[in-house]
């Protein structure tokens, strides 16, 4: 089913839901939802329970960081230099508000239809990390949001067991954020280049040099 | 004794030998290993234990399931940071004398999960390694020569003197550290009294000068 119509779809029976599909430039040109946090569990719900849908089976939870980038653009300001007005090119920096996103990938195995990629993105990196659980939905993202909590720290409301399952539990860190600094263990390294050339040669200057 | 009076002797028949020979042939000829295995390096274990390559010809052949039974372990497979410290309480409970293999790229180093968050640089940062295998997996002709080599070295061990093993010095630790998990990283990251980093010209990386260290 094409996803132009599901949208529509959803649109007519869940009230509010804001939708949006990302289009994929490649040539798989897989596009996918996106639904908005508040409205993600009803819109889930409704795309496994449609007759004419039925995506009774989510394959696949993932993770995705997206920071904050810094965009600069010149913009003509107009300045009072030396007594007189005149127009000055400025390069304006700001910077957008960064997220995470979880992606669904969901499938029907009645009609056998899919791919349909589902995504939910969240407000910010540090406390609006807050999505719904889908794991109610479908049981077998139980474990994978489990992971994505693990990784990158998304904490998704309703999830029946909400702990990390790759690391340890007094792990403070999420590893798969960009913005992550990994253990300094770089004492020995035989074949070192690029970064890691780098920080084994820190470790060796701060031992005192060899 | 004197090695050419001891074949003399037992050309007659006569078969001479010293406490020490033979308490290193006991012990070398029925290494009972530790029946653990981490990653795909334990596959290949495996498969030298079985009927193909039988490790049994080496007196190697039971695998206790229990570390107070055993006195080789084989670290086969990547060792995570959160099992790093499960290997070395299972090392602390194994009676001495014991030995341990470092099987595969993982258990050596890291591999090549080397720079990794989740992957312990080589199980050497916390015990005591005597023989590495390289490879990914080894081969199981590969384990069965660090087997080989392991027996040769408990062969050579003195029962006396200064170059006596680990487990005959008193005052020597056969337990060691276990790592604790911290908010980052394991704690401590490496145990230096057994860990001591290579010397590697770090500056000359790349270059053949490095080697020369």
């Amino acid at each position: 089913m094409n996803l132009d119509t599901i949208k529509s779809e959803l649109q007519a029976n869940v009230p509010g839901c804001r939708l949006e599909i990302v289009l994929n430039p490649s040539p798989s040109a897989q596009h996918s939802l996106l639904v908005d946090a508040e409205h993600g569990f009803a819109v889930a719900r409704f795309l496994r329970d449609a007759s004419d849908l039925r995506f009774d089976f989510c394959s696949n939870v993932t993770g995705v960081d997206w920071p904050s980038k810094e965009i600069s653009a010149k913009v003509k300001v107009k300045k009072i230099v030396d007594g007189v007005e005149s127009e000055v090119e400025e390069i304006q920096k700001s910077s957008t508000q960064g997220y995470l996103e979880v992606v669904y990938h969901l499938y029907s195995q009645d009609l056998k239809s899919g791919p349909l990629p589902l995504r939910m993105r969240t407000q910010d990196r540090d406390r609006g990390v807050h999505l719904p659980s889908l794991t109610p939905i479908w049981r077998s993202a139980e474990f994978q949001e489990r992971e994505v909590f693990d990784l990158f720290g998304v904490i998704f409301d309703g999830h029946p067991d909400l702990r990390r399952i790759l690391m340890w539990d007094a792990f403070q860190d999420h590893p798969m954020r960009k913005d992550y600094v990994d253990p300094d263990d770089f004492e020995y390294e035989p074949t070192a280049h690029d970064q890691v050339l780098q920080r084994a040669g820190q470790h060796l200057s701060q031992a005192g040099g060899r | 004794m004197d090695e050419k009076l001891k074949t003399e002797l037992s050309k007659q028949g006569i078969f001479a030998t010293s406490l020490q020979e033979l308490y290193n042939w006991g012990r070398r000829s029925s290494l009972w290993p530790l029946n653990f295995g981490l990653a795909c390096c334990a596959i290949e274990m495996i498969a030298t234990t079985m009927a193909r390559y039988d490790l049994a010809r080496f007196g190697a052949e039971v695998f206790r399931p229990s570390p107070r039974q055993a006195d080789l372990m084989i670290v086969a497979g990547t060792v995570t940071k959160k099992m790093a410290p499960q290997v070395v309480r299972l090392y602390n409970q194994m009676p001495e004398p014991k030995y341990v293999i470092s099987m595969g790229a993982c258990a050596i180093s890291g591999g090549p999960f080397k720079q990794g968050y989740n992957v312990l640089k080589g199980i050497d940062r916390y015990i005591p390694v005597d023989v590495y295998i390289p490879g990914c997996p080894p081969r199981p002709e590969a384990l069965i020569d660090a087997f080989i080599m392991l027996q040769k070295k408990i062969d050579q061990q003195q029962l006396t003197g200064e170059d006596r093993p680990r487990h005959l010095t008193a005052g020597q630790p056969s337990e060691f550290v276990v790592p604790r998990f911290g908010a980052h990283d394991l704690e401590p990251p490496q145990n230096p009294a057994v860990w001591h980093p290579p010397l590697v010209q770090i500056a000359k990386a790349g270059t053949d000068e490095s080697r020369h260290d």
